[in-house]
């Protein structure tokens, strides 16, 4: 509402591409302002709901539970010297960590926090997705070649297996959300799933629905190589996978892609599986006007949120999974049943059996 | 001599690999150097593994990077004195490395061990046996990805560790047996924490099955993983749950009863397909047989002096001595031979860790990266006791 108004202001006192430049300029510093913070959040949450699963505490000294140990890390990898080893390339091994990073980026320009706080309403927007995620997997395999060591290759190579085969799946679970609502628009989506929760696609197609949430949710975590689907970073086989490399700030920059990446993928679940920015309604009369006054932004966030503490719950009880079951996984179960799950939504849909 | 992993494996090999032929796919084979600084190797092992892609052809373990000459050293101090060295072996099985060179003693020069010293003995080696598994349980959660079960290991294994403090002051290099008996008398609190211990083992046991053991992505990386046949097993000497998730029937508790074991009840748990997940469920079966030793033990813990008369001096008979027993690794010999004086002539010792890895290549071999990580987790190495 008030992003909305100050947009008519602006619109109103200036010449139109003026202030088309000057409000695209701000909602850029706006979003990689608040990406940025909410990043170091997200790392002190992971680090806090992981310590809370394996009975410790996690930071408690930097702030109020920790809740400063994030910016002293960053501090940390700041100052660090940046180390390149001798033998890389080194265009390639810098370049690296920024395509993962700009890829994220890109990803958020079109999704939607509110009904207008929206950097770009692209009309292909899934299509769009789809193009830019890509771009991240570049950066991988580019750090993992240009770092010059068996370790990052075998790594890279592993993600560029893994990250390939599940955009697969995840494209699928996404298309069937495309299909119902019509649009490829995020908005679009999103204004499709208007009413009470039960007219979320999660929901509202009877089992397709809630299979393609799950569908996404296993594949996005091979995209986003978090545990147990971690393979490219495997640890304890590969001390670090692509990034053994990396020091300080090139590290870094991969380790903020990487969490950016989780909010930004929970995001485009809520928004098209949980109705994205639209309040949570149950459809009774009392409590719905409340529950809508809470903004459109805090709703995303919270469902994303809400996502993202089931990703961190995946990671730290499951085991790692071995790189030939994965890739298993992915063309022999997964694939053909994102598939099925397609034609059963497809069949749902024109035979009109929704949930009312 | 240096290692040149880079080399073209048509022309030169690094040193141990045995000449094999150029793939037929016109690929190239690869030489990746897994240590001695690698998160899976668990202290300074190193190993070059030859590579087709993610397939394991070869592996060369690389040892002696901790080697102390501990054996050597024995052979300079006195007989009562080398206890204390060699519970820097084995670190994980400090006090059964320790009743190992007082077993060899005390029968060297006929020395009794009271009831209630035999109890002590018996009951701190199955509470070290659950300790060292419950590390090794929750290293291979770590190897395996699962980090979560590293720390719930750890949580419990620290309890165990609080008690051995208590016992003799040290919580790793723990130094508590002697000829005879032990330093001292258990404490009051003894056996009412170990009670406390066995109770809370009981439930978390099951916790870890739910955890880990029930798990089917651990199954998946486990069941038909670095087999180990029977055979293999006799024919590179391994012992412990190593030999006996491949079926074989061997525990020097059992066979070859040291200290008080013939008076308790326990069953030791065989396997039969020899892969890492039976290694696995050897060692969780063999935590649940240790805390029935302990309760049995715990129940008719006897009175009376804990060790037997001191000897101011031992001096072992000239000739050769040999005493062995079950760690958590498996069999644990010390072999002195005595020229009469009061320090051995000369010392030596076998681990049990030695033997299990040189089967890691019989294992490895056609398996992938992440499936060495599995077996060497399920070997259960400790570096220092394999280096000695």
């Amino acid at each position: 509402m008030n992003a909305n108004f100050a947009v008519d202001v602006l619109r109103a006192r200036l010449p139109e591409p003026w202030a088309n430049l000057i409000v695209t300029v701000l909602g850029i510093g706006i979003l990689v302002g608040f990406i940025s913070l909410n990043t170091m959040f997200l790392i002190w949450v992971e680090r806090k709901v992981c310590a809370h699963f394996q009975a410790r505490l996690g930071p408690m000294r930097v702030g109020f539970h920790g809740l400063l140990q994030p910016v002293a890390d960053a501090v940390k990898l700041l100052l660090k010297e940046g180390i390149r080893p001798r033998a890389s390339d080194g265009f390639a091994y810098f370049l690296a960590p920024l395509l993962p990073l700009i890829a994220s980026f890109l990803v958020l320009a079109v999704l939607p926090f509110s009904r207008t706080l929206q950097a770009v309403d692209l009309d292909a927007g899934v299509v769009y997705i789809s193009a830019v995620s890509g771009l991240g997997v570049l950066g991988v395999l580019m750090g993992g070649w240009a770092s010059n060591s068996k370790y990052s290759l075998l790594g890279s190579m592993r993600s560029g297996a893994q990250l390939f085969s599940y955009e697969l799946s995840l494209i699928i679970s996404l298309l069937l959300v495309v299909m119902s609502s019509g649009t490829g628009s995020l908005q679009g989506v999103v204004a499709s799933q208007t009413g009470p929760f039960w007219d979320w696609w999660a929901f509202k197609l009877p089992g397709a629905g809630g299979m393609a949430l799950l569908l996404f949710l296993v594949s996005s975590t091979a995209e986003l190589n978090r545990g147990p689907l971690d393979l490219s970073e495997a640890e304890s086989e590969l001390t670090g996978g692509f990034h053994t490399e990396y020091t300080g700030m090139t590290f870094a920059l991969f380790f903020l892609a990487e969490y950016i990446n989780l909010f930004t993928v929970s995001a485009l679940g809520a928004t098209f599986f949980l109705g994205g920015y639209l309040p949570l309604q149950f459809g009774i009369p009392g409590l719905d006007p409340l529950l809508a006054l809470i903004p459109g932004p805090c709703w995303l966030w919270g469902k994303a949120y809400f996502l993202i503490f089931l990703f961190m719950w995946f990671r730290w009880t499951f085991p790692r999974l071995r790189i030939d079951h994965l890739l298993a996984l992915e063309w022999k179960f997964l694939l053909p049943l994102s598939l099925g799950n397609l034609f059963f939504g497809a069949t749902l849909i024109a035979l009109g059996w929704l949930l009312p | 001599m240096l290692l040149d992993l880079n080399s073209d494996p048509r022309t030169s090999l690094p040193p141990g690999f045995s000449p094999g032929a150029v793939l037929a796919d016109g690929t190239q084979e690869f030489f990746l150097n897994m240590g001695p600084q690698h998160p899976s190797t668990h202290g300074v092992l190193k190993m070059v593994l030859r590579l087709d892609g993610e397939t394991v052809l070869e592996v060369v373990p690389h040892l002696g990077f901790i080697h102390r000459a501990i054996e050597k050293m024995g052979e300079n101090e006195t007989y009562v004195q080398y206890i204390h060295l060699t519970d820097r072996m084995d670190y994980l099985s400090s006090h059964i490395n320790n009743l190992c060179v007082c077993l060899c003693i005390e029968k060297a020069v006929g020395m009794g061990v009271p009831e209630r010293g035999e109890y002590i003995r018996v009951m701190v080696s199955e509470l070290q046996r659950i300790q060292s598994h419950l590390l090794w349980w929750g290293a291979f959660g770590l190897d395996l990805g699962a980090v979560t079960a590293f720390l719930y290991g750890f949580k419990e294994r620290e309890k165990i560790t609080g008690l051995f403090e208590e016992l003799c002051g040290a919580r790793l290099t723990m130094n508590f047996f002697r000829p005879g008996g032990s330093v001292s008398d258990v404490p009051d609190s003894f056996i009412p924490k170990t009670l406390e211990i066995i109770e809370a083992m009981k439930f978390n046991l099951d916790e870890f099955d739910t955890l880990v053991t029930r798990n089917p992505i651990m199954r998946e990386r486990t069941v038909g993983v670095g087999v180990l046949s029977r055979e293999k097993a006799v024919s590179f000497g391994c012992t412990g749950p190593v030999a006996r998730a491949s079926g074989l029937n061997f525990d020097v508790r059992k066979h070859d009863a040291y200290s008080a074991y013939d008076r308790f009840e326990f069953d030791v748990p065989i396997g039969r397909n020899g892969d890492c997940f039976d290694r696995y469920l050897v060692r969780m079966e063999e935590m649940r047989q240790s805390l029935r030793i302990l309760e049995q033990a715990a129940r008719s813990f006897p009175g009376g002096q804990y060790r037997s008369k001191e000897k101011p001096v031992i001096k072992l008979p000239a000739g050769s001595h040999f005493a062995s027993v079950e760690t958590a690794r498996g069999m644990n010999c010390t072999y002195f031979v005595s020229d009469g004086g009061v320090k051995p002539y000369r010392v030596k010792s076998r681990s049990p860790g030695y033997s299990n890895l040189s089967a890691l290549n019989e294992m490895a071999r056609g398996c992938k990266i992440a499936d060495i990580v599995a077996i060497l987790s399920t070997l259960d190495l400790i570096i220092p006791d394999i280096d000695r």
